[in-house]
């Protein structure tokens, strides 16, 4: 269960804002989240949000903030009209005075009560179902009655629970936008009514005391107000708020988003601006709005953010789900999990965003890594290719740690250097086998998202750790630590040898700092082996479900040849190994050959032939030595190798996969202009001059966007490029030098194999 | 010859591949019988002769009966040999002629050898074993099955191996058989024996009876009544120091040669295996140059040229192991079991005597049919006596064989085993070079 449905929740590679909200919807109340989810079949307006990035909020919060108060004075505007007409009113009061002067009071007075969340439901309801067409009563009904009610308590208790209104936010944004592009009319209705209605329930208001509020005021002091207020104590007062309130932002904000077309970085500002508005509206509660905002942005940093960064959004919500059941360990380990194969597309844009990221999130651990400071850029870390040969590691002394099951190997990490990047020209730190992981893990987290193929850590091996914890101390462990050791040193060197990696400040971390910090995310990486699993189907299925319209020949062609190479590489690792099964067992048998030999020669009643037996029985058990020495580097500089570069291909794949996302993201804005443009067309055609402005504005801000991911994945193309090439360069180097060290070995044990041999034949011939 | 024995493995082959699992083995066998194969040992190579040569050993000079087995057929799973005489002797109407035998009648013509009393104190060559095409067979059946996992590259070599394989079992089958003959002739008292003259001269099919399945048992029972015999006599006191460490040698010998003889097997095996990894090896390096477009290309290609040529390297040392070892222990594997046989028959003649012994003083005491006991002691020392003599001089003669065949095989093999390391080396080297270079 736990599986399936982190399976579901497991993010696509464009994650979308609102698709994971109410996935977690399904998580936490079963399956209606789930319906609800479904019900949406308005994948358009879904498929726009991923596209939507932080990288904007600090770019164009001024002009948008003004773009975007149009619009909402509109909105505000126009209820109040109509509140101040006869219908209206009645649908306003109709829930007031129905059912609902008791339990409002109720509401107000005690947040927690199960009785006050139906009559809410109630409230949200009537006024849409009746001021709006029938369809649109149906969507607002069914989701509405089903997810509010659960959700609603879980908005009292729950820290992540806003989420929960997820589903209340995009049936409301359905309608909303669906009808926008109709008369707008009764699309703005339902939304003033909620409004309104809001303020109503829990004030009772005079509903035209809002339209009054001047907007700027919101979009330009709010905000900063609300991030910067600090919490109060009235913990019944805020639970109550965060009832009303916080359906009220999220449906006030969505909604209004999508129907001003505008991009998520004004979600912030819109979210608050009802909030705000509200605040301004109803007197007493005002406090309670404030101090509810603060909460989201500072308590629940990262819950907040996801509306705006998927990456974040994702991450936490796994967070909150294995929280519930897992210990920290893993659910920690498993938000690396996912911030690392769905989201890479938003890093790009975190990057952009990151002054805004880091401001408005306060460091959460995931998103800290995320938003670090990118090193330099490509050009200059070109310049310095050359010099890599100044970097010597190598680690040597593995070395048990611990006993029992905690047991682990330490290894000694030796670096010899002349870079003035280094504090000192040499140094040593003791690492064990999952800083290395966690290494690989932070250095594939920066660079994967830019196309760049980070070198792959040699696999966790249960078996054979478990051995070496065992404590037995035998061949095959000793022969296992030495294989590891070796293929830490080769990971260790890919990765200095890469001129953008050796950069990272993370790598000269781990170089040189002594007390490393523990990395926690990998130590159970094996435990989180499924999830990744998962996780890679999941994003193997997207991969199949994007159908890349390849451009370049090259690159096509070029995936192709690494998709082989990877196939018979397969197959001749599994060729070697058995080689080397074979290679043991013509030791093995050759041993035991030589020891029956001796006996033979030792019953021998001829004594040139019994000596000739013995030395026979010598040269084999000479054999049998070089037989395993080969099998040995038959191992060691073959099928290592293989496998090294089996790894490495996979990296490479990653980075052709990474190159596709971003042109389906650039595709996918693309298509967004396009409907935006049909959008304006329409608009201009309906002769509605208001909306106007807000559609072309739209247009330049998708405009802008599109050409901001078109150069994002000419850029990664341009990376990947560079990155292959440079991979088949380092590979034939390597492959090179790696034969003839195996050949050579062969050559050796020939070598050997005669001199054997030559020292025998006088013997044989001594035979009279 | 090995252009019709190639175009009829192709045809077995790609049966094998194409057909049910459960008919393979029908059709492989009809395959043989439709198809004589015909192996003239004359066309083996020089090395292969004088393979063929090594485990005969110690004949002597004399060359007045010469035999060899020029050519073989392969019919079913029967090998036809023709036996080929070449003589001075008086005993044969001609000087020079052949005749058509079977695996069975070799044994016919052991089985008689062993059964003429005079021939007891002889060490009767060991028959030969009987023709074994089963394990490539097998090979060949496994490789069938496993074609869909193999490039069509590999799935030729794999079959060229068995094919090979197949050759040297039956080469080897022909080699045992000539041998054992050529021991025969080479043998001063057998060489004269009628039924082996007879084997030879006859110029029809000796279409000896097979056994019967009463007389199978019957033999598995003689060889019971045999052990259990053996037994028994090993409890009289030997009269005789030569035999009596000869037994304990023989005994010893025997075991331990047994042992050697399954590991060297083994080995020899690991060997095989190694270069069918090889031949695996190198296609898929050569599978892997055709889609590498890089700089890499022309190594993967060299290095899938050199597998290919350390396969066949390793391919001849595996089948020079087994020629030159693994089949030198084995014949004298069956030898020590001749001489084994020999000192059995000794022992039995040895209880006889003194179960005549006994008699006779049973006898003397009740002073009845003394003459008779005396009579029948007397010929049992006298039979004890032979069977001693011509004993020691075959069991010394055995020995001084076995040493030499041993030096021979042994010196041979050392530097056939230099001769392939050389070769591998050069290979490495060359390769080596060209990696370098490049």
């Amino acid at each position: 269960m736990k599986m399936a449905t982190s399976s579901e929740r497991s993010p696509p590679p464009f994650p979308e804002d609102l698709e994971p909200e109410p996935d977690e919807v399904g998580d936490q109340d079963s399956d209606d989240g789930e319906d609800i989810f479904l019900g949406t079949d308005n994948p358009l307006e879904i498929k726009m949000d991923p596209s939507l990035s932080v990288s904007d909020i600090t770019s164009s919060t001024k002009p948008l903030s003004e773009a975007s108060s149009p619009p909402v004075m509109d909105l505000l505007s126009e209820p109040a009209s109509e509140a101040s007409s006869a219908p209206m009113v009645d649908l306003l009061m109709e829930p007031a005075s129905e059912g609902s002067s008791a339990p409002m009071v109720d509401i107000l007075s005690e947040p927690a009560s199960e009785a006050s969340s139906a009559p809410m439901v109630d409230l949200l309801m009537e006024p849409a179902s009746e001021g709006s067409s029938a369809p649109m009563v149906d969507l607002l009904m069914e989701p509405a009655s089903e997810a509010s009610s659960a959700p609603m308590m879980n908005l009292l208790m729950e820290p992540a629970s806003e989420a929960s209104s997820a589903p209340m936010m995009n049936l409301l944004m359905e309608p909303a936008s669906d009808d926008l592009k109709e008369p707008p009319k009764p699309d703005i209705d339902p939304l003033a009514d909620i409004i309104n209605d809001t303020p109503l329930s829990e004030g009772k208001t005079p509903v035209a005391a809002m339209p009054q509020e001047p907007p700027s005021d919101l979009f330009d002091d709010e905000p900063s107000e609300l991030f910067a207020e600090p919490r109060q104590s009235n913990t019944a007062k805020q639970q109550q708020t965060s009832i009303f309130d916080e359906p009220d932002e999220d449906l006030f904000s969505e909604p209004l988003g999508e129907a001003s077309k505008k991009p998520q970085n004004d979600f912030f500002k819109e979210a608050l601006a009802p909030v705000a508005k509200a605040s301004n509206v109803c007197g007493p509660l005002s406090d309670n709005y404030n101090e509810h905002p603060t909460d989201i942005f500072t308590e629940e940093a990262i819950t907040t953010l996801p509306s705006a960064v998927s990456t974040v959004s994702v991450n936490s919500k796994t967070n909150g789900v294995h929280s519930d059941e897992e210990e920290p360990d893993i659910f920690a380990e498993a938000t690396v999990e996912l911030s690392l194969d769905s989201p890479r597309n938003d890093r790009k844009k975190k990057e952009a965003a990151k002054p805004s990221a880091s401001a408005s999130a306060p460091a959460p651990s995931v998103s800290a890594s995320a938003s670090k400071p990118q090193p330099k850029t490509l050009e200059e870390l070109e310049e310095e290719v050359e010099d890599k040969f100044e970097l010597n590691i190598s680690i040597t002394n593995p070395e048990k740690v611990g006993d029992g099951m905690n047991a682990y190997m330490a290894y000694k990490v030796s670096t010899q250097t002349t870079l003035p990047m280094f504090r000192s020209k040499t140094f040593t730190v003791r690492r064990r086998f999952s800083d290395f992981l966690g290494l690989y893990e932070k250095l594939s987290d920066k660079h994967t998202l830019n196309g760049y193929i980070v070198p792959p850590p040699p696999e966790k091996s249960i078996m054979g750790m478990t051995k070496v914890k065992v404590g037995k101390e035998d061949n095959s462990s000793a022969e296992f630590v030495e294989r590891r050791r070796a293929a830490l040193e080769r990971y260790l060197q890919r990765v200095v040898f890469h001129p953008s990696l050796l950069q990272d400040p993370d790598v000269r971390e781990f170089l040189e700092r002594d007390d490393m910090p523990r990395a926690h995310n990998t130590q159970a990486l094996s435990g989180a082996g499924f999830l990744k699993m998962i996780n890679r189907a999941t994003d193997s299925l997207s991969k199949m479900t994007i159908k890349m319209n390849e451009s370049d020949v090259w690159f096509e062609e070029k995936l192709q040849e690494v998709e082989a190479e990877d196939q018979q590489l397969r197959k001749l690792h599994i060729m070697v190994d058995s080689l080397v099964g074979h290679r043991k067992e013509l030791s093995v048998n050759t041993g035991g050959f030589a020891k029956s030999v001796a006996m033979l020669g030792s019953s021998e009643d001829n004594t040139a032939l019994s000596r000739a037996l013995s030395q026979l029985a010598e040269v084999e058990d000479k054999m049998e030595q070089l037989h395993q020495e080969q099998a040995a580097s038959d191992s060691f500089c073959f099928a290592e190798l293989l496998a090294d570069y089996i790894r490495l291909l996979g990296s490479v794949r990653a980075s052709f996969d990474q190159r596709m996302k971003t042109w389906q993201r650039w595709q996918d804005a693309q298509n967004m202009l396009q409907k935006k443009r049909e959008t304006e067309a329409k608009l201009l055609w309906a002769n509605k001059p208001d909306k106007l402005q807000q559609a072309k504005d739209d247009i330049t801000e998708w405009e802008a966007k599109v050409t901001q991911y078109e150069r994002d994945f000419d850029r990664v193309s341009a990376t990947v490029r560079k990155e292959v090439l440079r991979f088949e360069k380092e590979k034939a180097r390597d492959f090179k030098k790696q034969i003839i060290k195996y050949l050579e070995s062969l050559l050796q044990s020939q070598q050997q194999l005669i001199k054997y041999w030559e020292a025998f034949l006088p013997e044989a011939k001594a035979i009279a | 010859m090995y252009l019709l024995w190639d175009s009829w493995c192709g045809v077995c082959f790609q049966k094998l591949a194409n057909i049910d699992l459960q008919h393979t083995i029908c059709t492989f066998l009809l395959y043989i019988y439709i198809f004589y194969i015909t192996i003239m040992t004359s066309t083996i190579d020089d090395s292969d002769k004088e393979k063929a040569l090594s485990v005969s050993v110690d004949l002597n000079n004399d060359t007045s009966l010469l035999i060899d087995i020029p050519d073989a057929l392969c019919e079913r799973d029967k090998v036809k040999f023709t036996v080929h005489t070449k003589t001075t002797l008086s005993s044969f109407q001609k000087p020079d002629f052949s005749v058509p035998r079977q695996h069975e009648d070799f044994i016919w013509l052991h089985d008689a050898l062993v059964e003429t009393e005079d021939y007891a104190g002889l060490i009767i060559p060991p028959a030969p074993p009987k023709p074994d095409f089963e394990s490539p067979r097998e090979k060949m059946h496994k490789l069938g099955e496993g074609e869909a996992t193999m490039t069509k590259e590999e799935y030729t070599k794999m079959k060229q191996e068995l094919e090979a394989e197949y050759l040297a079992v039956f080469k080897k089958t022909v080699q045992v058989h000539e041998v054992f003959l050529q021991r025969l002739s080479s043998h001063p008292v057998l060489s004269k024996d009628r039924n082996f003259q007879i084997f030879l001269e006859y110029d029809q099919d000796l279409s000896v009876r097979r056994k019967n399945a009463k007389e199978t048992f019957g033999s598995f029972f003689k060889n019971m009544v045999k052990s259990a015999d053996e037994v028994i006599i090993s409890g009289i006191k030997e009269v005789d120091d030569f035999f009596e460490q000869e037994k304990t040698f023989l005994l010893d010998y025997s075991s331990k040669i047994k042992d050697s003889t399954a590991r060297a097997e083994k080995m020899t095996r690991s060997h095989k295996n190694i270069a069918d990894d090889y031949i695996h090896i190198s296609s898929t390096l050569s599978s892997v140059s055709v889609d590498d477009n890089t700089a890499l290309k022309k190594h993967f290609e060299k290095l899938s040229d050199l597998f290919e040529k350390l396969r066949k390297v390793e391919g001849r040392v595996a089948s020079d192991q087994e020629l030159k070892l693994t089949e030198l222990l084995r014949y004298y594997m069956r030898d020590i079991q001749a001489a084994k046989d020999l000192l059995y028959r000794r022992a039995r003649t040895l209880a006889d005597y003194e179960n005549s012994n006994k008699a006779l003083g049973k006898a003397r005491l009740k002073s009845k049919d003394v003459a008779a006991a005396e009579e029948q002691q007397q010929q049992c020392l006298q039979r004890f006596n032979k069977l001693s003599e011509s004993g020691k001089r075959e069991l010394t003669s055995f020995k001084g064989r076995r040493v030499v065949a041993f030096r021979k095989n042994l010196i041979e093999m050392a530097e056939l085993e230099i001769k392939h390391a050389k070769n591998n080396m050069s290979l490495l080297q060359d390769c080596i070079e060209l990696f370098k270079s490049s």
